[in-house]
């Protein structure tokens, strides 16, 4: 089963199926525990506490999201400031050209707006998506990931990563089955 | 199985969430198997071809008002907005429902929302593009509308208003549009890539792949992806109150007799949640039964929503009460008398008790338990709810205009056969939409049904340390 991984070898890595979330859970610690970092996970839904035992450490989303709310600000109230009393001003009503309660609303929805698409675009972007291949997609079983299967991968790039030994080390960690999944 | 370990039965009561027995696999066959079949329910077709039908007639009007002017519609000075404004906000009410399933009941962890949400959300975004439809069109001529309603650098060096709620009201709502699809697409990325796995046909597998954009449940993916999901949540939440709170400073802002009021945000809020409530039951309660999804959708979510109901229900009958002392204890002949004509012996004398009757009264059977749980109560309840909330409308946009301060410029309005005609093309519109949507994309959010099952709930060992 475990195959020799050479420069040239087309190994992405090894991948071991497990039954359930908290086995999968378990697994990650270990593998973590064991010194691997070039390590995924794979589930078919959320699990609490999953992408810290690996070693996740990046928490890029909230930043963006708060850059993208405050630049959203800006814009809204910068937009009605410069439209209402620099580009075209104009009395109405004889209310002041600044009148900065009005502008309270365009720039709340402005805000979230922003904010909003900050989260989902920086959410997008990091995951490296839209990505139209990923070797993971070669193993056999892989389909079940988005239904029903845990998986976990160890990368063949991981200063760790040794065929022979990780195929082992995976195996006592009570997978369904190990596999070599290629590029 | 012990289901109430994961706290998924109700503490009062032993109604669960999701019928006790799936597994990770059979809820994700389940739920694909509605979509990804060449059997389509004769029900569907039923729902579409009345759906469809009644889309055609709303071509028909708005070409026919694009050829003619918007003279063809009834209101005209003093009732300068009717049918185009109350259908606005009877649009946009309905769609509030959808993003407090999916984002405040998220917040507040609510797992019952989990059944529901995908569609309620489905629901605000076709609500949103109705409701659009009516200012758009009211402007007569939409395509010279941009100027006025966008800012832009145009020829004439013009600017929007920003002193005016109605431009507020153009940035709220399409804020809320935008951020609604954003978050529906989102949340449906994860399903999406379930449909690209279990596809048989390469086009279909192909059409879906490229929807999910290549997801596949990476560990880090959904870390990233659940803190954008609760973000966004987080950022829903005061959206939807703003957007109704904005649509109700169109009317609260001006001076007009049964409009100036600073009850109105809170109460055009709880109205808009109202009217949301009863159309997710409308919906839920048809396909439920069209796609059998009793397992799903139990009576724990519909007797939960019936509270909702109730609950908003009796929020707006309060606004009814606040309208009514601050139209008396302001002191305003104006203000007093519109209430004598709104309520008593105005132009419309059948529509505020009817008002009543439908927003007041009948939603009170939803005190009773047994009420809740049955069905064509519900239904029934629902829909006295639906029209109540369109006549709440009608009776504070036209009863106020067409009775205000000069008795010599008072007019009577009735709506004419193009207004009805484009009132029930938006429902077409709907209708068709709704179906196409439960025809082609997950109704029912799969990955977080998973989350649900007992089987779902892990315990994180501390590192290097064995239980």
């Amino acid at each position: 089963m475990a195959r020799q991984a050479t420069i040239e070898s087309p190994l992405h890595g090894l991948m071991a199926e497990f039954d359930s979330a908290q086995a999968l859970l378990d697994a990650a610690h270990k593998v973590r525990n064991a010194g691997y970092t070039r390590t995924d996970a794979y589930s078919p839904m959320p699990i609490h506490g999953l992408a810290e035992a690996l070693g996740m450490k990046e928490r890029k989303v909230a930043p963006f999201v708060l850059a993208g709310g405050i630049a959203g600000m800006f814009a809204g109230y910068g937009l009605q400031y410069w439209t209402s009393v620099i580009a075209y001003p104009l009395d109405i009503g004889g209310r002041p050209l600044h009148s900065w309660v009005s502008f309270i609303p365009v720039t709340f929805e402005l805000t979230i707006l922003f904010a909003a698409f900050s989260a989902g675009i920086s959410m997008i972007v990091l995951n490296g998506l839209p990505q139209p291949y990923h070797p993971v997609f070669n193993a056999a079983r892989f389909s079940m990931a988005s239904s029903s299967a845990f998986f976990l991968a160890i990368e063949a790039t991981d200063p760790k990563f040794d065929a022979g030994q990780t195929a082992a080390f995976l195996a006592s960690l009570h997978p369904r089955e190990v596999v070599p999944v290629d590029h | 199985m012990d289901v109430s370990q994961k706290d998924t039965q109700d503490p009062l009561g032993a109604l669960p969430i999701i019928t006790p027995g799936y597994s990770y696999a059979s809820i994700t066959d389940k739920l694909t198997a509605l979509v990804l079949t060449k059997n389509t329910p004769a029900a569907w077709f039923a729902f579409m071809a009345v759906g469809f039908t009644l889309l055609m007639g709303l071509m028909m009007s708005l070409g026919y008002l694009l050829v003619k002017g918007i003279g063809i519609w009834g209101n005209n000075i003093p009732v300068g907005w009717a049918f185009d404004i109350i259908n606005f906000v009877w649009w946009i009410g309905i769609g509030h429902a959808g993003t407090l399933i999916s984002a405040i009941l998220l917040l507040f962890k609510q797992d019952w929302r989990t059944s529901i949400n995908r569609f309620a959300e489905a629901m605000t975004l076709f609500a949103v593009a109705c409701a659009l439809l009516f200012p758009l069109f009211h402007t007569g001529r939409p395509w010279l509308a941009v100027y006025w309603l966008l800012p832009y650098p145009n020829v004439m060096g013009l600017w929007p208003n920003f002193r005016s709620p109605l431009i507020w009201d153009v940035f709220a709502v399409s804020t809320y549009g935008s951020v609604s699809l954003l978050f529906w697409y989102i949340g449906l990325i994860p399903d999406l890539a379930t449909f690209r796995d279990k596809a048989a046909k390469p086009i279909v597998k192909k059409i879906y792949g490229v929807l999910a954009m290549g997801w596949r449940g990476s560990a880090r993916h959904w870390y990233r992806y659940e803190t954008a999901y609760l973000i966004l949540a987080g950022l829903s939440t005061p959206l939807v109150l703003s957007v109704h709170t904005v649509v109700s400073f169109d009317f609260a802002v001006s001076n007009l007799p049964g409009w100036h009021a600073t009850i109105f945000p809170p109460y055009f809020v709880a109205g808009a949640v109202y009217a949301g409530f009863a159309m997710v039951l409308t919906l839920a309660i048809p396909l439920r039964a069209i796609y059998k999804l009793h397992d799903f959708i139990t009576m724990r979510h519909l007797e939960n929503m019936a509270k909702v109901t109730l609950v908003t229900g009796l929020i707006v009958v309060y606004g009814y009460v606040c309208e009514a002392f601050f139209g008396w204890y302001s002191g305003s002949l104006y203000e007093r008398e519109m209430l004598r004509l709104r309520i008593f012996d105005g132009y419309y004398p059948w529509a505020y008790p009817t008002l009543l009757v439908c927003n007041f009264l009948v939603p009170q059977l939803l005190w009773i338990k047994k009420f809740r749980r049955n069905i064509t109560v519900l239904f029934t309840v629902a829909m006295f709810v639906n029209v109540g909330m369109w006549l709440e409308r009608f009776v504070i946009i036209v009863t106020s205009l067409s009775q205000d301060f000069l008795p010599a410029s008072w007019a009577i309005y009735s709506p004419t056969r193009w207004d009805f005609m484009t009132f029930f093309g938006t429902i077409g519109l709907f209708t068709t939409l709704m179906f196409l949507f439960v025809r082609i994309l997950p109704m029912i959010s799969i990955f977080e049904m998973r989350t649900l099952l007992p089987e779902a709930a892990t315990k994180s060992k501390p590192e290097g340390e064995s239980h």
